[in-house]
């Protein structure tokens, strides 16, 4: 029980910390809350490709630095998520989007974890099934009847 | 029977897959400018101050856009390379100066080399985000068109000039003929 919270502790500990750094990295000012909603929530949606398990606002990449002033610039002209987005893909493609659109390509990657999960499920299914059949099918009406008997002597 | 195949066929399936992931480079990341006009732009030509460079001097040839800067040891790696490739005269190939201090790229050509047709100089990286750049050395190649018809990420080195640049600049230029 401890450990338990040890952990959960530790996670909560971790996640305001985290939210402090981004927070320190990513400064940038709107005079629109709206609009600094939407820079913050994209340059966390957008990967840098420098290093690639982080995103824009993680990232000190120079080139993190220099896409996060282009997305600053863009939202402070009003151009909306999707525009952004574009901008992005045209020039290093779709692994930029952390989120992907559904498509032809991506179709496993939206999909496998649906499919993993239903096989899962007819696994645990399936075993659970022959558990049952193993303990109604596997005493056989004369040991019960024997059972009994013992029980009752 | 099943009880036993199963897993071990889900094991196999799930050991093919890593060990084929293994063997990618995840900084091989698939340019979307292969088949499309090469991005516009304007820019400086090193140490020949109001001289400026644009993709559209090029046209009617097949060239190479070579993203380099001093600070960048990847391109130090590759230097010796671009020159031995320059030497064989297949195509002009542009040197894209990236985020770097002209004076220091002038002083690192004169010292190791200058293996290029021209040097164009992009202080703030601005037209670098145009073309894609995410990691300098890049190579690019452009057809006599002006599209971008193959790109290298990383260093090059004498093998993959062979295996891969020198075929393509040849397979070009004999589409133009």
């Amino acid at each position: 029980m401890t450990n338990v919270r040890t952990a959960l502790l530790l996670l909560a500990a971790l996640a305001l910390f985290s939210g402090s750094l981004s927070a320190g990295i990513s400064v940038a000012e709107f005079e629109d809350p709206a609009k600094e909603r939407l820079y913050r929530q994209l340059v966390s949606e957008l990967r840098c490709l420098v290093c690639q398990n982080q995103s824009l606002s993680d990232s000190n990449a120079e080139l993190a630095v220099d896409l996060r002033r282009q997305v600053h610039a863009m939202v402070g002209e009003g151009d909306s998520a999707a525009d952004v987005a574009d901008y992005m893909v045209a020039r290093y493609g779709e692994f930029v989007l952390y989120k992907p659109p559904v498509s032809a390509r991506t179709l496993v990657l939206w999909l496998g974890p649906v499919f993993a999960l239903l096989c899962a499920l007819l696994i645990a299914w399936r075993i659970s099934g022959s558990r049952q059949m193993a303990e109604q099918g596997g005493v056989s009406e004369a040991d019960i009847a024997r059972a009994r008997d013992l029980l009752n002597k | 029977m099943i009880r036993f195949a199963l897993p071990v066929a889900v094991f196999a399936v799930l050991v093919a897959f890593l060990y084929a992931g293994l063997s990618l480079n995840p900084r091989e990341v698939p340019s979307p400018f292969i088949g499309k006009s090469a991005p516009v732009f304007s820019l400086p030509v090193l140490a020949e101050a109001p001289r400026e460079f644009s993709p559209a001097d090029m046209k009617g040839q097949v060239w190479l856009l070579n993203v380099w800067a001093t600070w960048c040891p990847g391109c130090r790696q590759e230097h010796d390379t671009l020159l031995r490739l320059a030497q064989r005269n297949l195509a002009p190939m542009v040197g894209f100066d990236y985020k770097d201090e002209p004076a220091k790229a002038q002083q690192w050509l004169q010292q190791l080399g200058d293996p290029y047709h021209v040097v164009v100089e992009d202080i703030d990286g601005s037209v670098a985000i145009d073309w894609g750049v995410y990691g300098a050395p890049e190579t690019f190649i452009i057809d006599a068109k002006g599209i971008v018809r193959y790109k290298h990420i990383g260093p090059l080195d004498d093998a993959s000039v062979a295996s891969d640049i020198v075929p393509v600049i040849e397979k070009l230029k004999a589409e133009r003929s």
